[in-house]
């Protein structure tokens, strides 16, 4: 059985007396865009939400950060920092970057030809934001104007 | 990608890949990296094959025999484990804040 992470965060804050946390639940099924061409041929833009940066770039904060920064493809793992908010989850990827911005396997399938075209830049935001209303208006506006710019044809996610 | 199966069905997306790994490890184990291209190049496989809205795609790794992980990951005793909230960036390492201002950022 898989981990139950809504019942148990729930749990965790009721006995701690905060506010109960309103988790994002879809109320309709999800738009359905069939790709227009094989991965073979696509070009692919990925976004981590592991608060992710690059040395020589700023880091997020903790409280509602909903800026986002672009990381070069040909970032190396070994400059590859981390800035989110629950730390507990960030031991392993500050050893190796990989495990949840999978740079160097997304590189290989590019060389490889599994994968058209990586698009220049991963994109990083902070995965805990606690305004649903700011996610809508402020991050995933500014996301989708820089996947339109990168003009790629699918999206890869990956949280933290 | 998905590790936390509860809240990725709850966001609903079109389609999706599901590694049940605690969380923290979403393509896989740190210093594996055959591994971890292993579920990125299914991952990359299932943006071909998916067909149906919301459909989930389940890959074939377990994070260890027993599933001491799970009682661990859902264990409701500990405190809060986010840091505290402000606005203050926080780098990973201080040389960090010094490269980014020196880059004028």
């Amino acid at each position: 059985m898989p981990v139950e992470y809504i019942k148990s965060i729930t749990d965790r804050y009721e006995r701690l007396g905060y506010p109960a946390y309103k988790w994002y639940r879809a109320e309709e099924p999800p738009p359905w865009t069939a790709l227009k061409k094989p991965i073979s041929e696509s070009r692919i833009g990925v976004l981590t939400t592991a608060g992710a940066y690059v040395k020589g770039q700023v880091a997020f904060y903790y409280k509602d950060d909903t800026s986002y920064r672009a990381i070069p493809k040909s970032t190396a793992a070994a400059d590859m920092r981390f800035s989110h908010i629950t730390e507990n989850y960030l031991p392993d990827a500050r050893r190796d970057s990989n495990c949840v911005v999978p740079l160097e396997p997304l590189r290989r399938l590019e060389d490889e030809g599994a994968i058209g075209e990586l698009a220049d830049d991963v994109l990083s935001c902070m995965g805990g934001i606690y305004s649903q209303r700011r996610v809508h208006q402020e991050l995933i506006p500014a996301l989708a104007a820089r996947y339109r710019e990168q003009a790629v044809d699918a999206v890869f996610l990956v949280p933290l | 990608m998905a590790s936390a199966d509860d809240i990725i069905r709850a966001g609903w997306p079109p389609r999706s890949v599901f590694l049940d790994y605690p969380l923290g490890h979403t393509t896989g184990r740190s210093g594996a990296a055959d591994e971890q291209y292993d579920i990125v190049r299914q991952a990359m496989a299932a943006f071909d094959t998916a067909a149906e809205p919301g459909q989930m795609v389940s890959l074939d790794y377990q994070w260890s025999a027993d599933d001491a992980w799970r009682s661990a990951a859902a264990d409701t005793s500990a405190g809060d484990q986010r840091a505290p909230r402000d606005e203050t960036p926080r780098y990973q390492y201080e040389a960090d804040r010094e490269a980014a201002e020196a880059a004028g950022r």
